[in-house]
Order: C-alpha cells, then sequence, then structure tokens
C-alpha cells in the first residue's frame, strides 16, 4: 500500500513482529538479535535499523532495570510495519512508574560527565507518539518509529 | 567482552572485541578497563572497530572508565561505527571524548 507521508510505496507490510522475553539482559540482547533479522525490520536503511535497536534497548532495559528491578517477570514486544513507520509496543507486569507517566527527558549534560539517564533522553529524542498506560497491573508502552528518515 | 590492550610508543591501544557493549556486558566491559587502564600510558586509545551496538549503559560505561582514568590521562575512541556515532552524538558525549575515524597512524595494525 502507499505510504500518504513519504509516498513510499510499501508493497504488503510483513507480518508483525512478536516476541515475549524474561527481565534480564541477556535476553534483551538476544531479542534484538531476533528482531533485527526480523523480516519487520527487512528493506530497512541502516540509519533506521540504528535507531529501532537503540530505542528498543532503552524501553526493554528500562523495563528490566527498573519495572522489575527486585522481581523478574515477562516482557511482551511487537513491532509491526504501519506504512513508513515501526508501531512498538511493550509490555510488562512489573512494578508502574513513578506518577504514571515516562520520565522526563533530562537534557545531557556532557561537562558533568554522567553517566546514566541517557536511556530516556534518546526514547525521546528518536521515537514518536510515545505513550504509556498502567492497565490491569502491567505497563504499556507504545511508540513509533519513522522506516524514512 | 574480550579486551585486547597493546602498548606502542607511549600509547595504550584497546582493542574491544565483541560486537556490542550494551546492558548485559558494560559492568563487565568497566570492570576490565579499570585492569587495563591502572597505571598504564597517559593516553589510551580504545578501538571501537567491531562494536556495531552500544546502548546507554554501554556510553555510561565508557564515560566511567574515562572518569577512573584521572584528570591527568584521556581516554581517546577510534573507529565508531554509525550506531555508536549516533549514540554519542545524541547524547552530545562525543564532546568530551577525543574520536578519530579510524586508528591514529602507526597503531593500526590488525590485532
Amino acid at each position: 500500500m502507499p505510504c500518504d507521508e513519504c509516498d513510499h510505496q510499501v508493497r504488503e507490510d510483513p507480518a508483525p513482529f512478536r516476541l515475549v522475553i524474561a527481565s534480564d539482559p541477556m535476553s534483551v540482547r538476544e531479542a534484538l538479535r531476533t528482531l533485527m533479522s526480523a523480516n519487520v525490520m527487512q528493506g530497512l536503511s541502516g540509519d533506521r535499523r540504528g535507531v529501532a535497536e537503540i530505542v528498543l534497548a532503552e524501553v526493554l532495559n528500562n523495563v528490566v532495570e527498573h519495572a522489575y528491578a527486585d522481581t523478574s517477570g515477562e516482557i511482551r514486544l511487537e513491532v509491526q510495519r504501519e506504512g513508513c513507520s515501526l508501531q512498538c509496543e511493550v509490555v510488562d507486569s512489573g512494578r508502574p512508574m513513578p506518577g504514571d507517566h515516562p520520565p522526563d527527558p533530562i537534557p545531557s549534560r556532557p561537562e558533568e560527565l554522567q553517566e546514566g539517564s541517557f536511556g530516556w533522553y534518546m526514547i525521546r529524542m528518536l521515537s514518536q507518539d510515545l505513550k504509556y498506560r498502567r492497565r490491569n497491573g502491567q505497563n504499556e508502552i507504545r511508540l513509533r518509529l519513522p522506516t524514512i528518515a | 567482552m574480550e579486551l585486547v590492550a597493546r602498548q606502542l610508543d607511549g600509547v595504550l591501544v584497546v582493542h574491544a572485541m565483541d560486537d556490542r557493549i550494551d546492558a548485559a556486558g558494560a559492568i563487565q566491559f568497566k570492570e576490565r578497563m579499570r585492569g587495563i587502564v591502572q597505571g598504564a600510558e597517559p593516553r589510551v586509545v580504545l578501538d571501537m572497530t567491531r562494536v556495531n551496538f552500544l546502548d546507554s549503559s554501554g556510553l555510561g560505561a565508557v564515560v566511567a572508565v574515562m572518569k577512573m582514568m584521572g584528570p591527568d590521562r584521556k581516554l581517546e575512541l577510534a573507529g565508531l561505527t554509525p550506531t555508536v556515532q549516533k549514540v554519542f552524538r545524541l547524547t552530545r558525549m562525543e564532546s568530551i571524548f577525543t574520536i578519530h575515524s579510524s586508528l591514529p597512524e602507526g597503531l593500526g595494525h590488525a590485532v
């Protein structure tokens, strides 16, 4: 189908990518490896693939480090092509986000040699339509990544 | 996280041999680098040619290594691949490192 936003002709959207993983960093690494070779990523430029890997790494690792900080559980990842976007959803059953919303982006301050807080900053910089909600004891994060730069 | 260090004319070159420095490997990277840079030359060049992916934990670990080297020594980075470069640029951390597009002249021999 043609994309309204960019005139890009999309032949047919590949099947959605769905994966359920355990909440540890090694599982996140493997999930990203699997995703990057999945049909849903086919045809994307190196730059767009890099952006998807960065953003999803940060979202998934945040779930591991914060939502499941003291426990462990499952993380569900779904990525699908919608026209010129990758629509991504990450669901977990861990702790809700503080204040029920994702952390505000803290501007990067290189001069302070910070070692943390880059994660949400990059997610916000690289993604669009970021939405979070807490529903039925689960965190649902949705965001969109343009497939055309 | 495999790291190979070579002493070359007043410079310690450290080759990162794995294809990613991520949340699963950041702590190990930091600890191995701690051992390598202790008492090393004033100039340390980290060769990142093989590293295709770096996340915020990996970035934090590279910053931590620079801090553990103290104010009188420098950590330089070489051979940033496109995604790694994007992370440094987005977070503006490229401004606090000396970044070489490839290994400086004379340090570029294959491991």
